[in-house]
């Protein structure tokens, strides 16, 4: 089936079979690898993309569900070369340690924060809570949520 | 994934047409989030899934019609959560809604499929059947509507016939002042389903209802119409014995989430405290 989908700000017009997940389209189809493929299951995060600004499990959904829709993965967060204030604060407070979960990290603490500019620590906690990190820095990672909420005061 | 053949119809007459006609080798696809593990695990190998997310009359929306707020087929956990007439007439939906999943979750997942899904653990079943919902259901013969006291058979079974779907679910608006609370148990908060889960409501009037889930093949409803339960003189020990009486309808299992042992202990546990969190609703109510 041909769908059309703005992703990352760029209209895409392509085939893909309904057996595609979004997660695999984005990743073999687009070539953007930076959304992981880890449970398959919704149960990780790894996969989080925002589809027209809503953040989903890429894994969970239909590459066809998406057509006529807006996709932003963690490829279309830095602008003209700079990383966007979630990113910097993940570098600054050393969220990141293989890396493997952070794009759904980083995509699941965006939506938060597109939702709730100022959330407290325990908001963070639930917001993130569908996002699995293998190495354990769950508290960085909720500190750099902290701090990019705290660039936009 | 094996393949499968995608349609996506427009109108409620299209989908059910298409219903129909492949039977059995149809799936119904609203917001996937069970259907799609299922298709990757293969425990479901549909030739046609129907994607309902464009037909015109099932689009996400929450009104108000005649005594019943009717929370359309597609609506997702997310829209229902944030809704203020929801927040402020079913709180104990809201409880059970936002501990679904994750947020990426529940901004896929859908009311309606949570229900036609029939996990006997499915979190929003024990507050939807202490508010009385009802599900409206459609097939190419007509419409009818059924009580969701009635809706769920066993894991995974519910009363829908070949060709049938359910359009929306409504919830009747409050009669008698009331208080409900939605409360489980997980191992982990996020991403895990209910060791144990309950719904309790009590009414100015007295009478308190309890809903189950994952204590039994599927979620049930049972009521203290004595008043006995609500009543603010009787003691811890003898609503006990009533809790206990309620109880017995539970037949929890022992998995990997919890054994039954510890389920019958802890259903007991929770019930008062629910109980007391709806008492204090109703107060405030
Ligand atoms: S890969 Fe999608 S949630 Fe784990
Ligand atoms: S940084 Fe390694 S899994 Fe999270």
């Amino acid at each position: 089936m041909r769908i059309h989908v703005t992703v990352n700000g760029a209209e895409r017009d392509l085939e893909v079979a309904p057996n595609t997940t979004l997660l695999d389209f984005l990743r073999d189809d687009l070539r953007l690898t930076g959304s992981k493929e880890c449970c398959d299951l919704g149960e990780c995060g790894a996969c989080t993309v925002l589809v027209d600004g809503r953040s989903v499990n890429s894994c969970l959904m239909l590459a066809v569900e998406a057509d006529a829709s807006e996709v932003t993965t963690i490829e279309g967060l830095a602008k003209d070369g700079r990383l966007n204030p979630l990113q910097d604060a993940f570098l600054a407070k050393g969220a990141v340690q293989c890396g493997f979960c952070i794009p759904g990290q980083v995509m699941a603490g965006q939506y938060l924060l597109q939702r709730n500019p100022h959330p407290t620590l325990a908001e963070v906690r639930e917001g993130l809570s569908g996002n699995l990190c293998r190495c354990g820095g769950y508290v960085q990672i909720c500190e750099a949520v902290l701090a990019a909420s705290e660039v936009g005061r | 994934m094996q393949p499968f053949a995608y349609v996506r119809p427009a109108t409620l007459s299209e989908a059910l047409t298409l219903l129909d006609e492949h039977g059995p080798d149809a799936s119904l696809l609203a917001g996937g989030t069970d259907l799609v593990v299922a298709l990757r695990n293969r425990t479901l190998r549909p030739k046609v899934v129907i994607d309902l997310k464009r037909v015109a009359e099932l689009r996400p929306s929450i009104s108000d019609e005649e005594g019943w707020t009717t929370i359309n087929a597609t609506s997702v956990l997310t829209d229902i959560s944030e809704d203020q007439r929801i927040r402020a007439r079913y709180p104990a939906l809201v409880d059970a809604a936002v501990t679904v999943g994750s947020a990426q979750i529940r901004n896929r997942a859908t009311l309606t499929g949570n229900i036609c899904h029939a996990s006997p653990a499915a979190d929003t079943a024990p507050a939807l059947l202490v508010y009385g919902a009802i599900a409206n259901v459609a097939s190419v013969r007509g419409t009818s509507r059924v009580n969701l006291a009635e809706f769920f058979v066993g894991p995974r079974q519910t009363v829908l016939q070949p060709g049938e779907l359910v359009t929306s679910i409504a919830l009747p608006a409050d009669a008698t002042p009331r208080g409900a609370t939605f409360v489980r148990i997980t191992r982990r908060r996020g991403v895990d389903l209910a060791t144990i889960s309950l719904c309790c409501m009590v009414e100015a009037t007295g009478r308190t209802q309890f809903a189950f889930g994952a204590v039994g093949p599927r979620p049930f409803l049972v009521a203290d119409e004595s008043g006995l339960l609500a009543d603010l003189d009787v003691g811890d020990a003898a609503k006990d014995e009533v809790l206990r009486r309620l109880l017995t309808q539970a037949s929890p299992i022992s998995d990997v989430r919890g054994s039954r042992e510890y389920r019958e202990a802890m259903l007991l546990v929770m019930s008062r405290r629910a109980l007391r969190l709806s008492i204090a609703r109703l107060a405030a109510a």
